[in-house]
C-alpha cells in the first residue's frame, strides 16, 4: 500500500524544541483531513516535544542566524520553525 | 464634528495595530450602503463573478483615482460620504493620518455561502493570512477602514486578524505558511462596526460557512503630512517622557498607563524577538509624539547609549 506523507509545521516561543507553539500549520497528503487558514485557534501540540512523543518525526529545525548590521531591530517571519512528517 | 482618539486609544493602536467601534455607524447608513452596493438574496445570483459585474455595474460606490484627497473622494450625501462623517469615524481619520489625508483605493469584498464554491467544483476555503501592499519600510503609516454593514456571526468568516503583527515587515502573501497562530482574532460583530487596521495588520477571510453573502468595505488612506500629535493629547501625562523604575518595583505604585500599553506583550510573541517588538513600538510613539527622547522602561535609552 503506497503511504503518504502529512506534514506538521510547528513555530515555537524560542529555538528550543521544548518551548511552547505559537503558531502551526497542517498538509495531510493521505487527504483525512483537510486544515486551512484560521480552522483552529489552539495549537494541535503544546510544545515541539509534544509533537514527537505522539510519533511525529522532524526533518527540519531553522537555523539560527547573526542579525545584519543596522538591521537588529527588523522584525518580518516567525523565527522558530520546526518541520514534522508522519507517513500514513 | 469628530471625536478625537485619546492618547491611550493612540497607545493601542501602536501597540496592536487596530482600534475597533462597535456597532458605531447608524443602521439607517448601514442599510442605505447595503441598498447602494446591490445586495440581493442569494438566491438571485447566479455565481460570484456574475454578481460581482452586477455590483461594479451598479452599485453606486464611485470609481476613484489613487491620491485623491479624501475630502473629495465621496459625494458628501452618498452612503460612503456620510461613513466616514460619523464622529468617532471622522476623529479616527483625522487623529491616524489627519484631516487632509489621502484616499488610496477602496473594495467591496463579498464572501459567499459554501454552495458557491462547490458549484464550481471547488472545497471552500479561506483566504491565506497576508500583509497588504508589499514590503513597506517607513515611519509613516496607512490605515485602513473595514466596514461591516451587517451583523457577522462565526458562521460567516468574519476576517481573521493578528493583533500586534503590524510592526513586522514581511511581503505579502509570504506569510501564508502560517495557518494559525495563538491569539488571532475572527471578527464577530454588530451591524455598523468599523474596525481601523494598521496597513501592516497580517489578516485574511475566513470561510463563510452560512447562507447569506457576508459584506466588507474595506478603504485604505495615507496621510499627506507627519503624523506628530493629531490626537487628543490633553490626557497625556506631565510626566509622560520620565523614566521610571523597572523590574525591581514598589509594589503600590502605578504604571503610567501607556508605557504599560507599549510594554504588553502579545500570546505569539517569541521570548526574544517579544522584546524587539517593544522597541519597535516606541520608536513609533516617537514618531506620533515628536520626541526622539522619550522610551518606556529604558528599551531604547540602553541600546542607544554609544559614545563617539
Amino acid at each position: 500500500m503506497t503511504q503518504r506523507q502529512q506534514v506538521l509545521v510547528l513555530y515555537l516561543k524560542s529555538s528550543a524544541l521544548d518551548s511552547e507553539t505559537l503558531a502551526w500549520a497542517e498538509y495531510d497528503g493521505s487527504g483525512q483531513t483537510r486544515h486551512m487558514a484560521g480552522d483552529k485557534d489552539e495549537p494541535p501540540y503544546r510544545t515541539g516535544v509534544h509533537a514527537l512523543m505522539d510519533g511525529w518525526r522532524l526533518l527540519q529545525i531553522s537555523p539560527l542566524t547573526a542579525h545584519p548590521n543596522g538591521a537588529e531591530f527588523d522584525l518580518s517571519y516567525l523565527k522558530y520553525e520546526f518541520l514534522f512528517e508522519k507517513l500514513v | 464634528m469628530s471625536d478625537l482618539l485619546t492618547s491611550r486609544q493612540m497607545a493601542s493602536f501602536v501597540a496592536r495595530g487596530f482600534l475597533a467601534f462597535e456597532a458605531i455607524v447608524p443602521e439607517t447608513l448601514n442599510q442605505r450602503f447595503l441598498a447602494d452596493v446591490g445586495d440581493v438574496d442569494p438566491a438571485e445570483i447566479s455565481s460570484i463573478a456574475d454578481h460581482y459585474a452586477k455590483v461594479m455595474s451598479r452599485s453606486t460606490i464611485p470609481v476613484v483615482a489613487a491620491g485623491t484627497p479624501l475630502q473629495n473622494a465621496y459625494p458628501s450625501d452618498s452612503a460612503l460620504g456620510e461613513l466616514i462623517k460619523v464622529p468617532q469615524i471622522a476623529g479616527a481619520i483625522a487623529s491616524l493620518v489627519g484631516e487632509g489625508c489621502v484616499f488610496d483605493h477602496h473594495f467591496l469584498h463579498i464572501t459567499f455561502p459554501p454552495h458557491f464554491s462547490k458549484s464550481m467544483g471547488q472545497k471552500p476555503v479561506s483566504q491565506h493570512t497576508h500583509q497588504d501592499s508589499t514590503i513597506d519600510p517607513r515611519k509613516a503609516f496607512d490605515i485602513q477602514l473595514l466596514y461591516f454593514p451587517h451583523k457577522v456571526v462565526r458562521e460567516m468568516g468574519g476576517t481573521r486578524y493578528l493583533p500586534g503583527s503590524h510592526l513586522r515587515r514581511v511581503s505579502e502573501a509570504a506569510i501564508g505558511r502560517y495557518q494559525n497562530i495563538r491569539g488571532q482574532q475572527h471578527v464577530v460583530c454588530e451591524a455598523g462596526t468599523v474596525i481601523v487596521f494598521h496597513h501592516g495588520m497580517w489578516h485574511g477571510g475566513g470561510v463563510n460557512q452560512s447562507d447569506a453573502l457576508r459584506y466588507m468595505f474595506k478603504i485604505r488612506l495615507a496621510p499627506a503630512i507627519a503624523q506628530h500629535r493629531l490626537w487628543d493629547t490633553s490626557d497625556l501625562p506631565n510626566d509622560h517622557a520620565q523614566q521610571r523604575p523597572i523590574f525591581w518595583l514598589d509594589p503600590n505604585a502605578e504604571r503610567d498607563p501607556i508605557h504599560a500599553t507599549l510594554t504588553q506583550p502579545e500570546p505569539w510573541f517569541e521570548y526574544d524577538t517579544g522584546r524587539l517588538e517593544y522597541l519597535n513600538r516606541i520608536r513609533m510613539w516617537r514618531y506620533l509624539l515628536g520626541d526622539a527622547s522619550f522610551d518606556a522602561d529604558y528599551w531604547l535609552t540602553r541600546v542607544e547609549n554609544e559614545f563617539a
